[in-house]
């Protein structure tokens, strides 16, 4: 069985994010970029399931600029076996990402696709969803655990009221919560290997779709920032201030 | 804010200043390159801060200690140095043959800077092991490499070196561990080792014991000195690990700092049944040691730096944070309090830590570049030159980061004011742990000793002579950017007052007269010291003039940093040699004659 791992590459967790004074975006010119946290996340679990004997190649899969090719060589170090860019610098909609993937599906035919339930830079949760529904496959998001049993995968998820449990037929869809595991970290044995994995490069037109976004981005700004706390004299204050300012009993 | 080494510093060291990506057109490191270094960096900073940093603080609190006969080290110890050793770092720079993976010891070293300032006692132990490493992988023979290297590099054995005795630290010359020759070409070891850094632990199978011993009957003094490969289990020749070897652990000191790491008192061969291995030929155990050490060194100057380093961002931090006082021309107490960071005085002590540590770390990564050349230069000769301007320097790389990045720790505890003083924040145990570097691998007096007397005189002067042309050269491509005038001047007279106060000394002891000669030494290091400090600037400052232009927004602050800490190290710190420079060339014996029953008379 093959797993598709689709990965983001997002600016780094760590870093601070400032928004262009144009607000047209945020900077990203000359920050840390990584793998988004979730997708690791994806990575990580794809690799345990090959490991687990489940599974006999992971091909992680990225849509994006040629810097993107890093965040792929990340996944082959992890333990990936190969790797596929779809190059553009258009910026893309989950849609649009979606129909990529299932153009990819449909060439590589994997049993399985995981992938994170989310990027932190858009924090958008909708490809793994379309994907599912582009492809009429069964789909478990938000997932903090998999179990596979001959043909089904168990995957318990992460809903609001505590945890779920559905059973998938295969070909299916995860989506990754970030409890599920913990990646490894890269070994530097590893870095060296993935430097001689396949990696191939499309691009959009190859595969036929249209990726032009429906959307349009007005614009984007800095969060409002916090306001100080204030300390007041009892609860006769507090309930006052709850009812007559902020409107909340 | 960044808690390990900034990387935008390691960066700018690596490729702009370095530019050890170049290197990677040697056939040594051909698998090597940036689309490796900055993965492995990104991992380093993962496993710190995972792991390293995290226990820095418990390691401090519960330090090694022996429990029912064995070490016990806290568990989180363990689990660190596991990751870090699985991840390669341990094998990083040794050559494939034995499982290491060639790559350039400078980024090597980066990696490790990254570790050593989330928590440098913890990184002794994998140092060590790469020193034995590389000890046995130079002078060892085929099956010793191929018994002990792999595990080494894998984490299933760690290593030690054993050279100190108690009554014998910085006089090697007069230990008295023996090593009696059996019939079957092994030595049976008998004698007591003092300081033993991981001399028992049971983070791993097996300790490969690194001992400096005396066969009875060699030449006397440091020529009778050999080494031996003591295991603490005998290893088997599938590399299993048999019968216990008679080290004997007689008990641990108990640190100022570093204490998450045993150190211990040794005891070799109590029943006569403690079995070594000789290492190459009798009686060369020093010079084998000794050329060993510069890497040794280098990392003992790295964690120097490593540690203040950390300081320094800790007390940056804070000195955004914290809010006090009023400025001068602004001392209505209405207004709000200002962050310190704006006080001049505070920012005095940050611009100082940071023309230490950023200064310390460019400079032990030159050294660790030199390590690189002398190994894969294609050229002979610069090879040779490699090795000799390191030999001159490495007195400098070990000696002055301990002194003055513990200047930086001491600065970053007054940042603090009280609070620094307190347990509560880091920057008093980053001081206790980096206290020890002017101690160990030599004291700096005895460095001092090693430059003046044998490094500045040897070949007839040749290593000092190739540096001082080093220092030329970067003088002259200075030349060729107006902003760096001030210091092109400068440079070139503290070069020229170094050479001529050398030229006083030498001569005194060309007529016999050693002890005045080496009297004042440690002042003739710290002298030396700030010439090369200030020259590591200049080259810092030369990579900045040629990456400026087309510089972004946040790398103009960088730069501008840069710049600024480079004037102040010519300001502030180069002018002290000329006091220096007069106290030694009058031959002042001030010291030296100093009664010793007048000290408290
Ligand atoms: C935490 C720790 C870890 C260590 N780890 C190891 C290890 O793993 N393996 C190992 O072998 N050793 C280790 N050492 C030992 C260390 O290298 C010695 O402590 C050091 O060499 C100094 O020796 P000493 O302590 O006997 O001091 P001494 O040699 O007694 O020196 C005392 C003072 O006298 C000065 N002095 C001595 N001789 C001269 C001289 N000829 N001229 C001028 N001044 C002189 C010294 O500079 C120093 O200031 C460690 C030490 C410590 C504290």
């Amino acid at each position: 069985m093959k797993i598709l791992v689709p990965i983001k590459r997002v600016i780094d967790a760590n870093v601070r994010v400032h928004v262009k004074s144009d607000g047209s975006g945020v900077e990203t010119a000359n920050i840390k970029m990584a793998m988004n946290p979730f997708c690791e996340i994806a990575v990580e679990e794809a690799i345990r399931i090959k490991e687990a004997g489940h599974a006999s190649e992971i091909i992680v899969i990225t849509i994006g600029t040629s810097q993107c090719q890093d965040i792929l060589r990340s996944g082959l170090a992890m333990g990936a076996d190969r790797a596929i860019l779809i190059e553009t610098e258009a910026e893309l909609q989950p849609l649009a990402i979606a129909k990529l993937l299932k153009a990819i599906v449909e060439r590589q035919s994997p049993q399985l696709v995981i992938l994170g339930k989310q990027a932190i830079d858009d924090d958008n949760n909708q490809t793994g969803q379309m994907l599912s529904a582009l492809l009429g496959w069964a789909q478990g998001t938000f997932a903090s655990k998999v179990v596979f049993n001959d043909g089904n995968v168990e995957v318990t998820r992460e809903i609001d009221g505590g945890l779920e449990t559905v059973s998938l037929q295969l070909p299916a869809i995860v989506t990754t919560d970030l409890r599920l595991n913990e990646p490894r970290y890269i070994k530097l044995p590893n870095i060296m290997k993935a430097k001689k994995k396949p990696l191939d490069i499309l691009c959009p037109d190859d595969l036929g779709i249209d990726v032009n976004s429906r959307l349009k981005v007005l614009s984007i700004e800095q969060p409002a920032k916090r306001a100080a706390g204030i300390k007041l004299a009892d609860v006769q204050e507090l309930m006052d201030k709850l009812k007559n300012e902020a409107k909340v009993i | 804010m960044s808690q390990t080494i900034n990387r935008r510093d390691l960066d700018f060291l690596i490729y702009e200043m370095l530019a050890v990506d170049e290197l990677c057109e040697r056939e040594y490191f051909s698998e090597h390159g940036r689309d490796v270094f900055e993965p492995l960096l990104d991992t380093a900073e993962d496993i710190a801060l995972d792991h390293f940093l995290a226990c820095a603080e418990a390691g401090d609190k519960h330090m090694a200690e022996v429990v029912d006969g064995k070490v016990k080290m806290i568990p989180e110890a363990k689990i660190a140095l596991d990751n870090m050793f699985e991840a390669g770092f341990v094998a990083a720079s040794l050559d494939n043959e034995y499982g290491g993976l060639q790559l350039p010891v400078t980024v090597a070293n980066a990696c490790m800077s990254i570790f050593q300032s989330a928590n440098i006692g913890l990184c002794g132990l994998p140092l060590l092991t790469i020193g034995v490493a590389n000890l046995i992988n130079t002078y060892g023979n085929n099956e010793q490499k191929a018994l002990y290297i792999p595990s080494l590099l894998s984490g299933n054995f760690y290593g030690t070196m054993c050279l100190s005795e108690p009554h014998a630290g910085s006089s090697l010359t007069d230990i008295r561990t023996k090593a009696e020759l059996e019939e079957d070409g092994t030595y049976r070891i008998t004698g007591n080792k003092m300081w033993i850094t991981g001399g028992e632990h049971e983070l791993s199978e097996n300790i490969i014991h690194l001992v400096m011993a005396k066969i009875p009957g060699g030449p006397p003094g440091v020529k009778g000195i050999s080494l031996f490969i003591v295991p603490r289990y005998q290893v088997n020749a599938d590399g299993s690990v048999g019968e216990h070897n008679d080290v004997s652990l007689a008990g641990l000191n108990h640190k100022m700092g570093q204490r998450i790491t045993p150190n211990c008192v040794l005891n070799f061969g109590d029943n006569n049944k403690c079995i070594g291995y000789l290492v190459g030929e009798p009686h060369c155990g020093l010079e084998y040691m000794f050329l060993m050490m510069n890497e040794a060194r280098i990392a003992i100057g790295l964690s120097a730096v490593s540690a203040g380093y950390a300081g320094y961002l800790y007390s940056l931090d804070y000195a955004r944070e914290r809010t006090q006082g009023r400025l001068p021309d602004n001392k209505n107490p209405s207004n709000k309090m200002t962050p310190i960071i704006q006080h001049a005085d505070v920012k005095r002590m940050l611009l100082a830590q940071k023309s230490y540590v950023e200064g310390g770390l460019a400079l032990c990564l030159f050294a660790s570049s030199l390590l690189d050349e002398e190994k894969t230069h294609p050229d002979e000769s610069a090879r040779l030159e490699a090795r000799l301007l390191l030999d001159v320097l490495i007195p400098v790389v070990k000696a002055w980061p301990s002194e003055w990045c513990l200047e930086a720790n001491k600065h970053a505890i007054q940042i603090l004011g009280g609070y620094g003083y307190t347990q509560d924040y880091p920057v008093e145990r980053l001081y206790r742990d980096n206290r020890l570097n002017m101690i160990h691998e030599g004291t700096n007096g005895i460095h001092g000793i090693d430059l003046l007397g044998r490094k500045v005189v040897m070949k007839n002067g040749a290593g000092f002579e190739l540096f001082m042309g080093e220092i030329q050269k970067s003088i002259d491509a200075a030349a060729k950017h107006a902003a760096l005038s001030e210091f092109v001047t400068s440079l070139q007279q503290a070069k020229q007052t170094v050479i001529d106060t050398t030229k006083v000394l030498t001569t005194a002891a060309a007529k016999g007269d050693v002890t005045v000669f080496l009297a004042n030494s440690s002042i003739y290091l710290d002298m030396f010291s700030h010439l090369v400090l200030a020259w590591i600037w200049l080259k810092q400052a030369i990579a900045v003039q040629v990456g400026l232009p087309d510089a972004h927004d946040q790398d103009k602050h960088f730069y501008t940093g840069k710049m600024q800490a480079c004037q102040y190290y010519f300001r502030w710190e180069l002018p002290k040699i000329e006091a220096q420079a007069k106290l030694l060339s009058s031959l002042d014996t001030t010291c030296l004659d100093m009664p010793e029953q007048a000290f408290a008379g």
